[in-house]
């Protein structure tokens, strides 16, 4: 190998500084303490790695000269990519933000894609035959990084609540058979291209399969699956920009993408095990349609004790230890504030007030510790699911606010759809206000019997507006 | 096979078991803004996306490079800012946590 020239070698050492900030970034992202300052890291490696290739760009001589039109493309597409990200990420409601980093994962496959269509461009018009590993990573870049674009447009659009992408599934008729169509027409092309054919056409054809692909794919996935599809597709593009890095011979995305690569599939798995199913399962569209799936009896028959805005009210301001469970139908209703404002009204009165914050509350794992923070909750009040299930039996009241499968003690028992997977020990508790509005079921799409314990009393409302009612109510007492 | 494309595959290959190693370690309270920091992580594509920018001579080249490159910008600027302002949410607000002692001998004796 020859020797790199002095620029070369200095640009590498930056790209290589970015990479060790990326690794101790996300290793400093582990605590909550540490976690800013790890970002902040990762962003500087970025920033060294962005200024480091610039200034090899410009001054390097590989005899071609000056491209002062692809500066000035850089330029433009610095100045406009930076202005819409920057402005969309400060000014988005952190409801909002899964959909905001499921598109930010979409144009980062977009881009991905669009380096090996380039390349594939510049091969077809001088006729060059790749290399087989230019032509394997090349199509596996396309593939992928097509498929984590229009996948994650989907995902994004499904969280929120886009007419053309409703959050429900959407099942087309003869779907399964049109996505597995298009993969096969995917596999085909990638292995007649890999076999040493040169063909724009055929490439073309991969393309249009695999965008079409990664719509059909997400389609049929409930809006309630879409974090664990994000992970996913996240992962995907960070494999995408890996195989870009094979493309053009650049170790920096090479060791960056498959970073994210595994640490999307890591979290993806970790994701899917808390919600009891597995990846495979959520893609193929299992269980998480939430109607016309089995309900299972529960051992007590029990009826319904429906509880009035009063009586839960006194409950709660006289209560010794109160422990909240947010759920998902708190983030929808974007009550966040309504119960931060109860427990201060309850604090106000020495209750002891704690958050019990299952490990897929929301609509992403820590999602609702996000959404809580917004609202000014007291950090150490959000407590992990471990932590607090020993404390229900000392809670005088248990209020479950959106939760519905996470507090469903059937979990416990086998031969349930929810068997398996923790819970909150809810049920423990001396008594049980939970605000929901009607009884439908959870996303499991089995009834929850915890609502038929003796101890528990249903108030029927709209996250938001019970929970403003109960502060009401008890500003009143 | 090449020495350099061996030397690629070899870092490929270490650098998926340090992102399994690194990500294992997390709480799940830390998830989403994990995988909005590793989001934008693979903004790095913005260095092989101005690689072709600049090599960009004919007018489709020059046009994908540049939806690459703002893309690729797009992605890095928006994860790390939208990342930093999750993490932000999590910093200990020292005075929220003592009133709740203090006026604790209002509650009513009824």
């Amino acid at each position: 190998m020859p020797d790199l020239s002095l620029l070369e070698t200095l640009v590498r050492i930056a790209w290589l500084a970015g990479a060790v900030a990326f690794v101790l970034g996300l290793v400093r992202m582990n605590s909550p303490a540490t976690a800013r300052n790890g970002n902040l890291l990762s962003a500087g490696g970025m920033a060294v790695a962005i200024v480091a290739t610039i200034v090899f760009l410009l001054f390097r001589d590989n005899g071609t000269g000056f491209n002062a039109v692809g500066w000035v493309i850089i330029a433009a597409g610095i100045a406009l990519g930076g202005g819409l990200g920057l402005y969309t990420a400060r000014t988005v409601k952190m409801t909002a933000m899964p959909q905001l980093v499921s598109l930010f994962n979409a144009v980062g496959g977009g881009a991905a894609a669009l380096i090996a269509i380039d390349d594939y461009l510049g091969l077809n018009a001088t006729s060059t035959l790749p290399s087989l590993q230019v032509s394997v990573a090349t199509v596996l870049d396309i593939v992928i990084g097509s498929i984590t674009f229009t996948g994650s447009l989907i995902a994004s659009g499904k969280l929120m609540g886009l007419k053309i992408t409703p959050s429900k599934p959407v099942m087309i008729p003869g779907g399964q058979l049109v996505t597995a169509a298009l993969a096969l027409i995917v596999v085909a092309g990638a292995l007649y291209l890999w076999l040493g054919n040169l063909s724009l056409p055929v490439m073309l054809v991969i393309l249009a399969a695999a965008l079409i692909f990664g719509v059909t794919m997400t389609l049929p996935i409930g809006g309630a699956d879409m974090p664990v599809v994000i992970s996913l597709l996240n992962s995907f593009t960070g494999t995408a920009v890996a195989m870009a890095g094979f493309v053009l011979d650049n170790v920096v995305l090479i060791i960056a993408g498959a970073l994210v690569g595994a640490s999307g599939a890591i979290l993806t798995k970790l994701m899917a095990d808390a919600m009891n199913r597995s990846v495979i399962n959520i893609m193929i569209g299992g269980f998480g349609g939430g109607e016309g799936t089995v309900a299972v009896a529960g051992p007590e028959g029990g009826a319904v004790r429906s509880i009035g805005i009063d009586d839960a009210a006194i409950q709660l301001a006289y209560a010794q230890n109160v422990i909240i469970v947010p759920g998902y139908g708190l983030a929808v209703a974007q009550a966040q504030h309504a119960v931060r404002e109860l427990a201060d009204q309850l604090e106000s009165r020495g209750v002891n007030v704690n958050y019990a914050i299952h490990p897929v509350a929301g609509r992403m794992p820590g999602h609702m510790n996000v959404l809580l923070a917004e609202a000014n909750v007291p950090y150490p009040q959000l407590r992990e699911m471990e932590d607090i299930n020993p404390e229900f039996e000392r809670a005088d009241v248990a209020l479950v606010v959106g939760a519905n499968d996470v507090t469903n003690p059937a979990a416990r028992r086998s031969g349930t759809p929810v068997s398996g997977m923790p819970i909150l020990d809810v049920d423990h508790a001396r008594s049980i206000i939970v605000i929901k509005r009607s009884m439908g079921r959870g996303y499991a799409g089995i009834d929850n019997e915890l609502y038929v314990n003796p101890k528990t009393g249903m108030l029927f409302a709209d996250a938001k507006q019970g929970l403003a009612d109960l502060v009401a109510a008890v500003k009143a007492l | 096979m090449s020495v350099e494309l061996f030397a690629a595959l070899t870092v490929f290959v270490l650098a998926i078991l340090c992102g399994l190693a690194v990500i294992s370690k997390v709480p799940a309270t830390l998830h989403t803004p994990l995988m909005s920091g590793a989001n934008s992580i693979h903004g790095i594509v913005l260095v092989g996306s101005m690689f072709i920018a600049v090599e960009a001579t004919d007018p489709i080249a020059q046009i994908l490079s540049f939806i690459a490159v703002a893309f690729a910008t797009m992605n890095v600027v928006g994860g790390y800012v939208v990342t930093d302002r999750m993490l932000l949410m999590f910093r200990r607000k020292p005075a929220a946590a003592a009133p709740a002692a203090a006026s604790s001998a209002d509650k009513p004796s009824a």
